[in-house]
């Protein structure tokens, strides 16, 4: 491409009339702006990818290199030494913790779904009295600070005889989950339409057994999305679980507590196996980030 | 569908006991817990006062609200260009929307640990600093709360922009184009389209962004402390070391109420001065 403008070939016929120039300034600055925003895309994209290439880089990275430096950041000293003695040494008390969070995890999801599910329904299915107020209640819940909640749970917890078991912090994840859980079903089941329900009722289904064959198949893409945001929600709470629990410890609440006595190599594989997840629940959720918060903002 | 029934309430039944009981309950009681209500001492402001004679409150204070100062322009400025970028349909834009979101599923202490990987002493970024021969810059130095802060900073710009950037890209979605092509018809340059179009159009997203993110920036903790120890108080940091280390519920609790009031008093604020001049409009 040569100068601004280019001169058409005077036509063969020798027409002596010549077309006027294209321009192609237009175009150019187009191409600019588009070199431009791949050039920003990919800075920014550099920005978010690389903190989690170097705690990668930094969890496989054996002992001896952690310790030099300059560091490379390139793979130089492969091992998997540093997060096998993060994960597997007794000192540590990564692998119990690592078993509590998943069940914490899971019975968060399962709690939330069992309470949070038959709510979404109704809001989603009927009209009736107190239906604001009730959706102004879950958005409350959403915004108050863990640790209001948290603190007078703590005794009690243990007036209960449930303090510093993986249940107490079971009800509490599920307490700050239940409002997502609650909006993001309503949203599902809103999208399943009446008609087919209805339908099933006129061939005789009685309510519940047209929830089951009908709703439920149709919902469940969604239900399993919103299982996946409350298992991250209680994945990376820490306060909560580390004000309720003193043995029984989450993962994170593990690794929060166990912060100014740990070396520095246990403190980044202990950040990538906290990242590791993120990378999988993002991936799997991809579809769903935006109609969750399209939906569950309203 | 039937008219009046009992259905919806025995369906709602469950959630809302289960929220009474371990939400509205427990509310109330922290804050009766944090005016001495259950202790010895009565009906009393004694841990209010031992909360405001403790220097590091008024540190974490202005910690907190430093964080916030800066974060929270740079980040909203940061997610619109993005939402923007994303908006432009560059190719690969599906593979920048997934790394953007990643974040999003990790946690601030996951956070405070990957950055202190590139902030420590002998980290990365040092590392990189001495590859071009420059000298290494003790970033996370109690002595320098600027580097602190801008450590602190970076690692909660990092990890909680996409919060902003998924609202805001939701957002976008809903609006119609129209508005936008016929400012670029009509000639507009690129920023008066932003300006006055596009970012008008907005406002909806960009306050419930704002509202959740300022609420849960106040909550933010472990980010400083895994990058400074306790170098860098931060308010809910303060709850925890008054509840944990110091034995005390009555004046993490007070702390407690302190962030809980701060956070309903800019909530309001917000929707009250971002939303008058739309209902204006609308009038």
């Amino acid at each position: 491409m040569t100068g601004d403008t280019v001169t058409r070939a005077p036509a063969r016929t020798g027409a002596a009339r010549p077309l006027p120039p294209v321009d192609r300034r237009p175009l150019r600055r187009l191409r600019l702006v588009r070199t431009a925003q791949h050039l920003v895309a990919i800075l920014i994209t550099l920005f978010m990818a690389a903190p989690i290439y170097l705690i990668t880089l930094a969890a496989f990275s054996s002992r001896a290199e952690l310790n030099r430096f300059p560091k490379a950041v390139w793979p130089r000293d492969v091992s998997i030494d540093t997060l096998r003695a993060f994960l597997l040494s007794p000192g540590t008390g990564v692998l119990p913790a690592l078993v509590n969070s998943l069940s914490v995890g899971i019975g968060t999801l399962v709690v939330s779904l069992l309470i949070g599910a038959p709510a979404g329904y109704a809001v989603a299915r009927y009209g009736f009295r107190g239906r604001d107020a009730y959706q102004l209640f879950l958005l409350l819940t959403r915004s108050l600070p863990v640790v209001v909640l948290a603190i007078p749970l703590a005794s009690f917890f243990l007036n209960a005889g449930l303090y510093d078991t993986t249940y107490a912090v079971v009800l509490v994840h599920s307490v700050l989950a239940l409002p997502t859980t609650v909006l993001i079903t309503a949203s599902v089941f809103v999208a399943v339409p009446v008609d087919l329900e209805e339908a099933a009722l006129v061939f005789g289904c009685t309510r519940f057994g047209a929830f089951r064959q009908v709703v439920l198949p149709m919902a469940l893409p969604g239900v399993a999305a919103s299982s996946i945001f409350t298992f991250v929600l209680s994945w990376n709470e820490i306060l909560a679980a580390a004000v309720l629990t003193l043995e029984v410890r989450t993962l994170p609440a593990q690794v929060l507590v166990s912060l100014s006595e740990s070396p520095l190599r246990y403190q980044f594989a202990g950040g990538f196996v906290l990242v590791l997840p993120a990378l999988l629940f993002i991936l799997l959720m991809r579809r769903y980030l935006l109609n969750m918060w399209g939906s569950t903002i309203r | 569908m039937p008219r009046r029934t009992v259905a919806p309430y025995l369906l709602l039944a469950p959630s809302a006991v289960f929220l009474l009981m371990l939400f509205g309950w427990p509310v109330v009681s922290g804050v009766l817990q944090a005016f001495g209500y259950g202790s010895t001492l009565g009906f009393t402001s004694s841990y209010w006062q031992r909360m405001a004679d403790d220097p590091r409150f008024w540190e974490s204070v202005r910690n907190t609200l430093l964080l916030i100062l800066v974060l929270l322009p740079v980040q909203f400025c940061l997610a619109i260009g993005m939402a923007l970028l994303l908006r432009a349909r560059l190719r690969f834009s599906g593979g920048y929307f997934y790394l953007w979101a990643v974040p999003l599923a990790v946690s601030d202490l996951a956070a405070g640990l990957v950055w202190l990987s590139i902030f420590t002493d002998r980290g990365y970024l040092n590392s990189m600093l001495a590859w071009f021969g420059a000298d290494g810059v003790d970033w996370l130095n109690y002595q320098s709360p600027t580097r602190m802060l801008l450590a602190v900073v970076l690692a909660e710009l990092w990890r909680s922009t996409s919060l902003v950037l998924v609202i805001v890209v939701s957002g976008m979605q809903l609006l119609p184009r129209d508005y936008d092509e016929a400012a670029q018809v009509l000639g507009a340059t690129p920023w008066q389209r932003l300006r006055h179009v596009t970012l008008p159009l907005l406002k909806p997203s960009l306050q419930v962004a704002l509202i959740l993110r300022t609420i849960l920036a106040f909550q933010a903790f472990a980010v400083a402390q895994a990058l400074t120890g306790r170098q860098f108080p931060l308010l809910i940091g303060e709850t925890y070391e008054w509840y944990v280390n110091l034995s005390d519920p009555n004046v993490a609790s007070a702390v407690a109420v302190v962030v809980l009031a701060i956070s309903m008093v800019t909530a309001v604020i917000y929707l009250r001065t971002l939303r008058s001049p739309e209902a204006e409009a609308r009038r």
